[in-house]
């Protein structure tokens, strides 16, 4: 993990004006966001809006159609081939609402897998890692667990160290908690909370407006594929500008 | 885990369909249909009282052609039991021709598999186009095609290798094999959620190391009791090669009733065949379905 953060200047995500679009369905209609590095910034907004689709636009996993995405050094709109995604995805991590961690491996090697792997690098040291990842998530006792024995919470919690494994500059995290029963909900917020404490940079697309208020440097309001508002959390959350924010906000708070 | 094949679960339909009294009936329709789907062909079951009828037909077939053979001939019990070692070395052949055509068709069925889930479109076409024929083709016809069209030698720098008939046998099972394992691969690496590309390509493997890392290792579990299923379906499909002449127990079990010339005999002795057969497909059923029911819990 990168605890320092870094005193250079600018964003290290910035996407402009992207559309994406599933057949003729608009999903995204003109995004723009930035966000720092080391900083935080929360997606909220209604189902459907474009939340997933943005998140996965941001790893290369689903194409834009116009627009422009940078995240650190790469322009994700222009990588194309394989290999040039894979670069991408070694310093973007994702999490999933599904956790999808891998069934026939235990928790440890579900960690290890993909640096030793990928990244080629020594077992080993790997193991290492993966063991104080576990630990650091509050489940050491569990490596030798399979992703089945593991309750929702735990297998999420996993899933965060699986991706921290792969240091990344950047993690993204889609609704991580929407499938989870409330009392498991805490234990994985309070991990990412301490990820964002130590300067990782976590675009999180989430339904906790508590958490979001709490942990968001930023907070995004997307609906109808735009966002229709973007502040800081009190701002937002207290006083919001838009009729369409203030509509959301009370139906959810 | 999310991990759960929706095939695996009943329609909505099953569970709340108005005519209650023919559900459990029904039930078991729609799972005789979805295993038989899973395993890409009709999926039939070995169970003991079949063995215990075939037990019955062939002492009810020696009683007969005792009664009709009168005192003058040797008894039943002798006659099969003179013919049985010719019999047994005809039953070898048959599991080598089987264990040889599963071997074959399983190497070649796994590439097809694979084609079938590329991404390139012209090896995709071409191998659902290969895996649809062979499968659909009846069995018989290709072991014809098999037969005579592949030269009986080949000649190659000067040497002449002959080609016996039941290597062209083993040959022509080994395509519908290859082309039911083809379903069987393609179907198992289907089944896997498509979360699971997702989050392997999120974690920067590429498309080969999915496949062979987190996609595979999931599906052999998946795959196994339909290969076996298929395999039970190739062991009793092999009596076809008596049709073109390989010396499996079939044929044999015609020359010895040609040279016993007494068709009261015929009963007992096909029935005898099928004992041998029975014996050795039903352990293999039951394994089978042992381990369905294992992997539908732990899935």
């Amino acid at each position: 993990m990168t605890a320092s953060r870094d005193a250079t200047p600018g964003p290290i995500v910035e996407i402009v004006d992207v559309h994406q679009s599933f057949g003729s369905v608009d999903v995204l209609k003109g995004v723009s966001m930035r966000v720092a590095k080391g900083g935080v910034a929360c997606i909220i907004g209604p189902s459907g809006s474009g939340k997933s689709t943005l998140l996965r636009c941001i790893n290369g996993l689903v194409p834009i159609r116009s627009g422009s995405i940078r995240v650190a050094t790469f322009d994700v709109h222009r990588l194309h081939t394989d290999a040039e995604k894979i670069a991408l995805r070694k310093e973007v991590s994702m999490v999933f609402q599904q956790y999808n961690l891998f069934p026939h491996k235990t928790a440890l090697e579900n960690v290890m897998m993909a640096p030793i792997h990928v990244l080629k690098e020594d077992p080993a040291e790997v193991r290492a890692r993966a063991l104080a990842l576990l630990a650091k998530v509050r489940l050491a006792e569990k490596r030798d667990a399979y992703p089945g024995e593991l309750s929702g919470g735990q297998q999420q919690r996993v899933a965060i160290a699986r991706s921290l494994a792969m240091r990344p500059e950047v993690m993204l995290f889609d609704e991580v908690t929407a499938a989870l029963d409330p009392e498991t909900v805490k234990e994985v917020l309070n991990t990412i909370r301490e990820l964002a404490g130590e300067g990782m940079t976590c675009i999180i697309v989430t339904h906790e407006m508590r958490f979001a208020r709490e942990i968001a440097d930023e907070v995004h309001f997307t609906d109808g594929g735009t966002i229709v508002e973007s502040g800081p959390p009190a701002e937002l959350f207290d006083h919001p500008r838009k009729e369409r924010t203030r509509a959301f906000l009370s139906q959810i708070l | 885990m999310t991990a759960r094949v929706p095939a695996d679960r009943l329609p909505a339909d099953a569970a709340g369909a108005p005519m209650a009294v023919l559900l459990p009936q029904a039930t078991d329709f729609v799972r005789e249909a979805m295993r038989a789907r899973r395993a890409g062909m009709p999926a039939w079951r070995l169970e003991s009282r079949h063995g215990v009828a075939l037990l019955g037909v062939f002492l009810f077939g020696c009683g007969w052609a005792q009664a009709q053979a009168g005192m003058d001939h040797p008894s039943i019990a002798a006659t099969i039991w003179k013919w049985t070692p010719l019999l047994a070395r005809g039953f070898a052949f048959n599991l080598a021709i089987s264990f040889l055509a599963m071997a074959l068709g399983t190497i070649a069925g796994f590439f097809l598999g694979f084609a079938q889930i590329s991404l390139l479109p012209p090896v995709k076409r071409g191998a659902w186009l290969t895996t649809h024929f062979f499968r659909n083709a009846p069995w018989l016809v290709l072991l014809f095609y098999c037969m005579f069209l592949l030269p009986f030698q080949v000649t190659v720098f000067g040497v002449t290798i002959p080609i016996p008939d039941w290597s062209k046998a083993t040959l022509g099972l080994a395509l519908p094999v290859m082309a039911n394992v083809s379903e069987i691969v393609r179907g198992a690496m289907q089944s896997i959620p498509t979360a699971q590309w997702e989050s392997a390509a999120s974690l920067a493997f590429n498309r080969r190391q999915t496949l062979w890392m987190i996609i595979v290792p999931q599906c052999i579990k998946r795959m196994l009791p339909p290969w076996m299923n298929l395999y039970a379906i190739l062991t009793m499909a092999t009596v076809l090669a008596s049709i073109v002449g390989v010396n499996e127990m079939m044929t044999q079990t015609q020359r010895a009733l040609s040279a016993e010339a007494r068709p009261g005999l015929l009963l007992a002795f096909y029935s005898y065949v099928l004992i041998w057969f029975f014996v050795y497909c039903y352990p293999i059923a039951r394994w089978t379905v042992r381990l369905e029911a294992r992997y539908a819990v732990n899935q």
